[in-house]
């Protein structure tokens, strides 16, 4: 049990690689800087596969049954002096702490092996990818910091733990986005994304709080155990709450509606950070924390439909605004939103295991389709807009065949991996009781036609139709190194077969990966059946309806693939300069509302940041602050220098009343008194001693008769 | 003969009369600072020989200290007096009292 007992050495790996590049990565030579970074990431790649490898025969020994492991270090928040001590909802007492500690089930295990496995191909890419730019090692420095972030969010047995994580690859995110810094649209898009993030982060931390006000504990195994206990009634408001406040972290994180606003802009970071962060690993974290959550989801119905609607309308927003970009980059950024979407539709549905599915087969296709990408932008010396592509087929004939593979896939064709895990998520949906959930399969349904159409037009656009580039791009243009290759040749053998790993029993499979999901989510499955909230009796005749409709689904879903590619195929194969777009003839108003991406952006600038002007007012956080500017100058000040003209007032009165009646009436005017009165009493002293004496010897000769007489 | 030689209390008061009224009119009339001074001592000493006669007309001791405590009193009056009279001198150059006008208003 070597590689268990060791698990918290995975994100170390990449932290060891991370610390090598910021210290001394300045000095290194570009082979060493791949040879440190890369490296690392295998270790952490093959130590991961080795844990599971052993977590699996661990779990099915006969005492370990279907447990999670859990490895703890030490406690690193929280201390035992009774500082961060509180009481529960209930009066209970508890510590607010959370362990380094490292938790592994089936759920991490399938996010440590693809991240860690698409982590590693993405990094082969980047040596190849990367050759030529400057600031090499701060690129693969911020990677491996990332990969360390992302295990750590993985691997956390805690909310708080995993925050750390969140934080983390948030900032890499950051990082990685502004990478181009000197560009100011790169580090526009960089801080978007960061304080779009926070918002999101926001939430999350509140949701942190009443869980751990409610719980007593942040441990996912002790709220888990707390949430099964039954001492929650379904529907309780408090988890309701929390639930709902956990998903506004993860919209932020995963780009759902309202929030997905900055992960289209992300495509400034260079393309190797597109495919690993935003859309292979980081995005899929808010998926991760909900499905790790699940025991207090399916306590909250409200929360779950919150979730199921909000990733129904993100999945055919994006997919109708990736209809008609025309950079390659968003095309597949958007592509990127609308799957998050369908994954959010599956957990909100219920169907954690088919979210977490599509999250894996997604993790494949949608690298390759951004490492393809990224092979054509090297090929064509930089561009990225598709019309000026067009014909590259057989000249980077790898490049076109894995991409081909990879949107086969996306686009659920059979026997590719999307195919079975979008069909997981569009049957789940289905069966689900209720109108509602009718209609959120219709928005599904339509979703599935628009992927396959935009993505066949991707396809067609870029590698068939007439060269539309300039002579000298032309001249450039050449099969990327093997070090790119390869990792597209890698993820394409897992585009198409990742999916087989959940082959559904009504195909005659045996279903692999739900059976491996089921020690997390199966308690949660049964509390939804007891409630009703899942049709799924599946018994006798019921089975044979069931498995039928599911065929008559899976044609549906193959036929609308099948009508996305036609569509795309009748309108781009031929595509020459000044091709048209067939909705831009159909409905030019459409056209210019999705080109403009439903002018959400411009609304957000009216509405939320205040960059644009509604009428003379001016809204959101910049109206704020000319609001606050205004009330601060006109009424802070002005009642400042009221008090100021007051105090002004006062004082000249006083002065006044001082100099005119203290010290006039008051002082003055005894003394004027005093010297009026004294004219005619010194009129008696004119200084001459012996008239004095004479006048005071005739007052005594005077006495002297008065008594001698009287 | 006998009462004709006999001096009795009332030829006292008659010589203290007159050497006070001899020196009210010194006070009175002369210029000369010093002569005042010197009328001064005069009366005081008219009130000494009152003093002194009315002592041995009644027996008693009273009066006869009190003449010593009135010759104490002139001796520091004489004391102040001149000493003041010649901080004067000195700044003025004269001994006459018309001169002595500062203090009036």
């Amino acid at each position: 049990m070597l590689f268990l007992k060791y698990i918290w050495l995975i994100p170390l790996f990449p932290a060891f690689g991370a610390a090598v590049m910021f210290f001394f990565g300045r000095k290194l030579k570009k082979a060493t800087v791949s040879a440190v970074c890369v490296g690392m990431i295998v270790l952490a790649f093959v130590i991961a596969c080795g844990a599971v490898w052993q977590y699996s025969v661990w779990s099915s020994s006969q005492e370990h049954f279907h447990q999670p492991y859990q490895t703890i270090l030490y406690t690193w928040l929280g201390t035992d002096t009774g500082h961060m001590n509180y009481l529960t909802h209930d009066g209970t007492p508890a510590a607010f702490q959370a362990d380094a500690g490292f938790l592994l089930d089936p759920l991490s295990s399938i996010w440590l092996l693809f991240v860690t496995g698409v982590g590693m191909l993405i990094h082969i890419y980047s040596t190849g990818y990367m050759a030529h730019e400057s600031g090499y090692y701060r690129f693969f420095g911020y990677l491996n910091l990332f990969m360390f972030s992302m295990l750590t969010l993985i691997l956390a047995n805690n909310y708080v733990l995993l925050f750390v994580g969140w934080e983390g690859v948030g900032l890499c995110s950051y990082l990685l986005i502004g990478f181009y810094f000197h560009r100011k649209s790169a580090s526009d898009a960089a801080a978007k994304a960061f304080i779009v993030n926070r918002i999101g982060d926001a939430g999350f931390i509140l949701g942190m709080f009443f869980i751990a006000w409610y719980f007593g504990s942040l441990r996912f195994t002790e709220v888990t155990h707390l949430a099964h206990s039954g001492r929650f009634a379904i529907g309780d408001p408090i988890i309701t709450a929390a639930t709902l406040l956990l998903f506004v972290g993860a919209c932020g994180k995963s780009a759902q509606l309202p929030l997905y606003i900055w992960l289209p802009d992300a495509m400034e970071g260079p393309t190797p950070v597109s495919a690993l962060i935003h859309a292979a690993t980081m995005v899929t974290a808010g998926v991760y924390m909900i499905a790790r959550s699940n025991a207090l989801f399916v306590l909250a119905p409200t929360s779950m439909k919150t979730v199921a609607i909000v990733g129904a309308l993100t999945a055919i927003f994006a997919a109708s605004i990736g209809l008609v970009q025309n950079d390659i980059k968003r095309v597949l950024a958007y592509s990127t939103v609308s799957q998050l979407g369908y994954m959010f539709l599956a957990l909100g549905v219920g169907a954690f295991t088919a979210g977490v599915f599509h999250v894996f087969t997604h993790a494949f296709f949608k690298a390759l389709l951004f490492l393809g990408a990224g092979s054509v932008i090297h090929s064509m010396s930089g561009e990225q807009d598709m019309r000026n592509m067009g014909d590259l087929g057989h000249r980077i004939p790898i490049t076109h065949r894995t991409m081909l593979i990879a949107t086969l896939a996306i686009a659920g064709i059979f026997p590719f991996a999307g195919f079975f895990s979008k069909d997981a998520i569009l049957w789940e949906t289905w069966s689900r009781e209720g109108g509602a959930y009718r209609f959120l399969w219709y928005i599904g349904y339509a979703t599935a036609l628009m992927t396959a159409f935009y993505m066949f037009r991707l396809m067609y656009l870029t590698f068939h139709g007439r060269p539309r580039m300039s002579h000298e791009a032309e001249h450039h243009i050449h099969e990327s190194p093997l070090s790119m290759t390869a990792p597209l040749v890698a993820l394409a053998l897992c585009a198409i077969g990742a999916g087989w790993l959940g082959w559904p029993h009504s195909l005659g499979g045996s279903d692999r990966f739900t059976a491996f999901l089921e020690p997390v989510f199966a308690p949660e499955a049964r509390v939804l059946q007891q409630e009703g909230r899942t049709s799924q009796l599946v018994q006798g005749v019921e089975e044979e309806k069931n498995t039928s409709t599911e065929w008559l689904l899976m044609a549906l879903s193959l036929g609308a693939a099948g009508l996305g590619w036609g569509m795309a195929w009748r309108s781009y194969r031929h595509a020459d300069k000044g091709y048209t777009e067939p909705i831009a003839i159909a409905a030019p108003p459409v056209y210019d509302v999705l080109l403009h991406k439903y002018y959400v952006d411009e609304g957000y600038d009216y509405v939320f940041t205040g960059r644009r002007k509604l009428g003379p007012v001016r809204l959101g956080v910049l109206g704020l602050g000319e609001a606050s500017s205004w009330f601060d100058t006109h009424v802070v000040d002005g009642l400042v220098n009221g008090a100021g003209w007051i105090i002004r007032l006062a004082a000249t009165i006083s002065s006044w009343w001082d100099k005119w009646i203290i010290d006039g009436i008051g002082v003055n005017g005894p003394a004027i008194l005093a010297r009026m009165l004294s004219y005619p009493m010194r009129l008696l002293e004119w200084g001459l001693v012996q008239w004095y004496a004479l006048v005071m010897t005739a007052g005594l000769v005077g006495f002297v008769f008065y008594y001698v007489w009287h | 003969m006998e009462s004709m030689l006999h001096i009795t209390t009332l030829h006292y008061l008659i010589l203290g009369a007159a050497l006070f009224l001899l020196g009210v009119i010194g006070v009175l009339t002369r210029r000369n600072v010093v002569v005042v001074l010197m009328s001064i001592e005069l009366i005081l000493n008219a009130v000494n020989l009152n003093l002194v006669a009315f002592s041995r007309m009644w027996g008693g001791l009273h009066g006869q200290v009190f003449a010593i405590f009135v010759i104490t009193d002139a001796a520091a009056e004489a004391a102040v007096g001149l000493g003041i009279l010649i901080a004067f001198f000195r700044n003025k150059e004269t001994v006459n009292i018309d001169e002595v006008n500062l203090l009036k208003w």
